[in-house]
């Protein structure tokens, strides 16, 4: 059985949907890159999928082994954050909390797990420092430990390299590529689809009539590609 | 000046009016922290306005304690507030502008309508900037800000860990299944508590700077949760203790000197803030 399957999706927000007939299945170690124009469902997706948004039709089942909120979600930076003042270490611990049960404080094995999850992004060195003050790359490396703290089996990226400059972002997508080698299953919600024909294995094209799910390879010779991709490419 | 202190501090009423401003002024600073970063800092302002007008209503139907009616109705305010503030197609600023001058409005109208006191614009004045019934406080009343306070400081402390990761990042901790509105409603419904107890002190107008100065003095130079939390509540507890002695000592009215001091406070950050950067 596979991670996540969705059957049919309606995705719409306040009763007007957006995108429908939207099924696909993520799988164990999958790296699915959900792409699509804006408004087409993209985000909307995302919500539906960690259970924000209430689903309008259709259904989302959870399985092998994955429970429903075990996903580990790295957010877009909200306005709130730009000037929040929060330790690395504070804001890292803060993903455990779902593992916290009735329990009002952290323990030892939270604590580890913090630790052990700053150490292999690189920040444990950067503990004590204040969130607001770090660089964009640095950032995005916090909030992926803390989503690590959530989730060791699934990550869900929502437009994670906005704002970063061309060499982190590079950076960036190397460290996922090599999470989802270790084994991590991932889903990135992405605007810049040459990164995600070139480093998913698999493709959610989200429009509004239809959508395309598949492999990288399928996609590239699909019609949505030669209209995207193409086109985008003769802008850059 | 210590012995005119030591004077005053041998009344009882003296004693009472520095515990409540003291344990007001600590749960205050506790909450505004959140408030602040959520930015909802207005939101102490919009519910003591409300607390203002139920308080007006309140005494004309001239029910014995005025807080069985004010402080349900402020609640509900506050819970309406956060649901407002959170749909889209009305903003959570202009919700609480609306609310708050509405019902300033209502209760000085009511007031001026069926009042039956010989000196409303005292009245009025005494509500809105604090009287001196911080000075005249029964034992009654000096328990039940007890009980309150430890309930407040004893619910924040024992939720701190969820009151950030919700005031942090409300939909990565949804996301994680934590069950986020019960946060938000039980932060509202404890501002509109602490602010109807604080009503007595500073009086309606003022709170808000209670909730907000701590925290924006404490968010100038500490630069983690736990410690801003802490600074704000030692600064905002200091502030009212300083605020109270001050105003016996020179007759000043008992909530604008200590919120004179919290600006003072806030300055001295500032500057501290200023130099540290340097």
């Amino acid at each position: 059985m596979a991670y996540i399957t969705c059957d049919n999706l309606i995705l719409g927000y306040e009763g007007t949907p957006v995108a429908e007939n939207i099924s696909f299945t993520v799988e164990k170690g999958n790296y699915l890159c959900i792409v699509g124009e804006n408004g087409a469902g993209k985000s909307t997706l995302m919500k539906t999928l960690l259970g924000l948004t209430p689903l309008m039709g259709g259904s989302i089942t959870y399985g092998d082994g994955l429970a429903a909120y075990e996903i580990g979600y790295l957010p877009q930076q909200t306005f709130v954050q730009k000037d929040f003042p929060a330790s690395v270490w504070e804001i890292v611990l803060s993903g455990t909390l779902s593992k916290c049960g009735r329990r009002p404080f952290f323990n030892k094995a939270q604590k580890q797990l913090a630790e052990e999850n700053m150490r292999r992004m690189d920040i444990w060195n950067l503990k004590k420092q204040c969130y607001r003050k770090l660089s964009g790359g640095q950032q995005q490396r916090v909030l992926l430990a803390r989503a690590l703290c959530a989730s060791a089996k699934l990550l869900l990226l929502d437009e994670p390299v906005t704002g970063l400059d061309l060499r982190v972002t590079a950076e960036f997508y190397q460290l996922i590529k090599e999470l989802n080698e270790e084994g991590l299953t991932i889903i990135m919600v992405s605007h810049d689809i040459h990164a995600a024909v070139k480093y998913a294995d698999r493709i959610l094209h989200v429009e509004r009539e239809k959508s395309f799910i598949g492999s990288t390879g399928d996609y590239v010779k699909s019609d949505f590609w030669k209209e995207l991709g193409s086109y985008s490419e003769k802008i850059i | 000046m210590v012995e005119t202190l030591q004077f005053y501090l041998s009344y009882p009423f003296v004693r009472y009016a520095l515990i409540v401003g003291t344990l007001i002024a600590l749960c205050s600073s506790l909450l505004g922290v959140t408030l602040v970063l959520k930015r909802f800092s207005y939101i102490g302002d919009g519910l003591s306005h409300v607390a203002f007008g139920a308080l007006a209503v309140a005494t004309l139907f001239d029910i014995g304690s005025t807080s069985v009616v004010v402080m349900p109705v402020t609640v509900l305010a506050a819970i309406l507030i956060l649901r407002t503030g959170q749909n889209p197609k009305i903003h959570g600023d202009a919700a609480i502008a609306m609310l708050s001058v509405g019902s300033l409005a209502v209760g000085y109208l009511v007031m001026n309508l069926f009042s039956t006191s010989a000196n409303i614009s005292g009245d009025v004045c005494s509500t809105l900037f604090g009287s001196t019934s911080i000075l005249t406080l029964t034992k009654a009343e000096v328990w039940l800000c007890v009980v309150m306070s430890v309930i407040v400081v004893a619910v924040f402390i024992l939720l701190y860990n969820r009151i950030f990761a919700v005031t942090f990042d409300e939909n990565f901790a949804r996301a994680t299944g934590l069950k986020a509105s019960v946060y938000n409603n039980l932060i509202a419904i404890i501002t509109a508590v602490i602010i109807v107890l604080a009503m007595n002190l500073v009086g309606s107008l003022l709170i808000s700077a209670l909730i907000i100065f701590p925290a924006l003095s404490a968010m100038r130079v500490i630069q983690n949760f736990r410690g801003v939390v802490i600074y704000a509540a030692i600064l905002s507890v200091l502030c009212a203790f300083v605020g109270i002695v001050l105003s016996i000592l020179f007759s000043t009215p008992v909530g604008s000197t200590i919120v004179a001091a919290d600006i003072v406070v806030f300055f001295i950050n500032s500057l501290i803030c200023k130099i540290a950067v340097k």
